[in-house]
């Protein structure tokens, strides 16, 4: 058994400089051109927001795994296994259990009610405008959240691969990473911007098996012997046993609970990940769809849990938090340990590869939001016409790509998977009770949407503004003050629960009731797909 | 080309208060309800167990099964292992289940809306 961990020279990693540059180049050579010949047949509204509806659910699945297995699960994850042990698995857990509330409860109810957004869902039987502005202005506040998590994703990366921790330096990768994106969305739209997930997610999991295999190996393909290794590199048996981050205290425990129930929540509330839906012809494929990234997905977790323990043993927790980007460099360092600089340039260009495809996926549907429920029904009052339409969503694409890039500029190098783990828990806060509601609860009306959407959106925005993610820790964004009244890093054991009551109350007290012919048009269009949008056939 | 978002849709005229009362439908929303709903709150209630256990039992899940391997390990892998499981379960259900009776009553429906040239008839979509 190998003990003692040949040490990781974080200074030798500047010399890969250019072949990480010229492998991430490769990949952008390569995905625009693919982009370029998808973007050929996109005419339409339902061409640009939904990709024709002509993927197959096997493609779609694995877009879906491209989105979903963001920076946060590859760098974030890995990095906190690496660090805290076991409760950097809990992540893992909490993003994979939650696809089952997507796959039985809301998927395939979802892709044969609506067209191109979540809003068109729970608008579908309550009254449009003031549900689609709040169901647009939650969709955009959740893509914000996620996107800060990525470009901070994109800032941690950058710096240890290039070794600029200058500001100006980081910042101007950061634009050029921003820029990148901007173009994917504009000229490929949904199709575009699926081939790059496609493809990204290949990269992803090729990678990720080939570095866990050769973990495994290191140790025999003995289990036990790399949880060994671990224990001994950080000279604590601890890492193994729950509690290392959220044990400390009656209050982290709590912390630990608000995870993960925002984790398990927070999936099938992501409009990003709704939006998906869409691109299949029937509710049959998004099913399909489900199944196959819960696949992909699962088996990825079960990879990251090799990585961060390999990453613990082979690296060590001290030089991975030393190393510029901190926590979130221990799947590249281990790269580095495991297969030198080509192995290293190899996984960087996936992770860059996976920020980019993750922001693109973000900024079509942040754009899809604004264009087709803010413009075209609420603005416009429905009168626009598609190519309008789209025309607003690609300005809104690069005004979008502008606030990412900015955003990534200020993002501190706060872990990523945690900074994820904030916006599923706005997602969750917001946007799931109405979904669940409208799809199941016959009586839900108007004001019960709207005050759980809003309520839930303010009250986890407002808890995580007054909790010691922004103030008043050593970690905080604003380290030198304190106005943190909210002991809890997570909201969603408050925000969420409020949020289904919300909408529990403000039903109950609505003097109005809903027309019961769209709750029964609603409800036969779910079950049976009937009218559900078909494919585009080109 | 293909057709924009205002393809004219063949559900546009249908009765659906009346479709929703028919047995059939009665049958389809049942066998739905029945399998999603028990199936949600046994995953949820599995995965908080497990959760309270990793938070408040950290004894318990640190206990040493095979070499390094503890509890909360297994266990953790055991929520890996049912996932799979359930998501098999449900799409063998619906196959058998859902499926069948959900395209019967598409069929009757949007079956009516054809015209004899098999064109899709009916109102504008909303």
């Amino acid at each position: 058994m190998i003990a003692i961990p040949a040490a990781v020279d974080v200074a030798a990693l500047k010399d890969t400089t250019l072949l990480n540059m010229g492998i991430f180049g490769l990949f952008v050579a390569v995905t625009m051109v693919i982009v370029f010949r998808a973007s050929r047949n996109n005419k339409t509204a339902a061409d640009y927001y939904a990709a024709g509806r002509s993927f197959t659910g096997s493609q779609n699945g694995t877009a879906i795994a491209g989105d979903y297995l963001s920076a946060a699960s590859f760098l974030g994850i890995t990095g906190a296994i690496a660090i805290n042990g076991y409760d950097g698995f809990m992540y893992s857990i909490g993003f994979l259990v939650a696809w089952l509330v997507a796959l039985l409860l809301v998927a395939e109810l979802l892709r044969n009610t609506g067209k191109f957004t979540m809003a068109d869902v729970l608008s579908f039987r309550l009254k449009q405008r003031p549900v689609r502005i709040a169901a647009a202005i939650s969709t955009l506040a959740v893509c914000f959240f996620y996107l800060l998590a990525q470009m901070a994703g994109a800032g941690s990366l950058i710096s240890l691969l290039l070794g600029i921790s200058d500001w100006g330096g980081q910042a101007l990768v950061i634009i050029v990473v921003g820029a990148l994106m901007i173009m994917y969305v504009l000229i490929g739209g949904m199709k575009g911007t699926t081939w790059v997930q496609i493809i990204k997610a290949m990269l992803l999991i090729a990678g990720a098996a080939v570095m866990t295999l050769w973990v495994l190996a290191i140790y025999g393909f003995n289990l036990s012997a790399l949880l060994g290794g671990a224990v001994e590199t950080a000279n604590n048996p601890a890492v193994l046993n729950p509690g290392l981050q959220y044990g400390k205290s009656d209050t982290s425990k709590l912390d630990f609970m608000s995870l993960g129930l925002a984790l398990v929540l927070g999936t099938a509330a992501l409009p990003h990940v709704l939006m998906r839906f869409y691109t299949v012809p029937t509710a049959k494929e998004a099913r399909k769809s489900v199944v196959w990234s819960i696949w992909l997905i699962g088996l990825f977790y079960l990879f990251t849990l090799v990585l961060g323990y390999g990453a613990a043993a082979l690296v060590g927790a001290d030089t991975i938090k030393s190393a510029p980007g901190g926590v979130n460099s221990a799947a590249p360092l281990l790269a580095f340990h495991l297969g030198g600089p080509l192995l290293l340039g190899f996984i960087s260009a996936v992770a860059f590869a996976t920020i980019l495809a993750v922001v693109a996926g973000l900024t079509i549907t942040a754009a899809a939001s604004f264009a087709h429920d803010i413009y075209a029904n609420v603005i416009a009052k429905g009168k626009a016409d598609a190519a309008t339409e789209v025309r607003v969503a690609r300005r809104t694409v690069v005004v979008i790509g502008i606030l990412a890039i900015l955003g990534g500029i200020f993002a501190n190098g706060q872990n990523v998977a945690f900074l994820v783990a904030l916006a599923f828990a706005v997602a969750a806060s917001a946007n799931l009770p109405t979904i669940i509601y409208s799809l199941f609860w016959r009586k839900f009306t108007t004001q019960g949407a709207v005050w759980s959407m809003y309520g839930g959106l303010a009250s986890a925005i407002l808890l995580i503004v007054f909790s010691p993610v922004v103030s008043g820790a050593k970690t905080s964004m604003i380290p030198g003050a304190n106005f943190a009244l909210f002991p809890l890093s997570n909201p969603g054991i408050v925000s969420i629960p409020l949020a289904f009551f919300l909408g529990w109350l403000g039903t109950t007290l609505d003097k109005k009731k809903e027309d019961p012919a769209k709750q029964a048009e609603m409800e036969v269009r779910s079950l049976t797909g009937i009218g559900a949008e078909k494919a585009v056939d080109h | 080309m293909g057709h924009d978002a205002h393809t004219p849709d063949a559900a546009a005229s249908v009765d659906f208060e009346q479709v929703q009362s028919t047995g059939q439908f009665q049958e389809l929303r049942k066998r739905h309800r029945s399998f999603v709903f028990p199936m949600a709150v046994a995953f949820l209630l599995w995965y908080f167990a497990y959760v309270l256990l990793a938070d408040y039992a950290v004894g318990f899940m640190s206990t040493k099964v095979w070499g390094n391997i503890n509890v909360g390990l297994i266990l953790g892998l055991l929520q890996f292992i049912s996932t799979f499981a359930i998501t098999g379960w449900y799409v063998h259900y619906s196959n058998r289940k859902l499926d069948p009776i959900a395209s019967e009553i598409r069929q009757e429906i949007e079956g009516h809306e054809f015209d004899k040239d098999g064109n899709r008839v009916g109102g504008a979509n909303k």
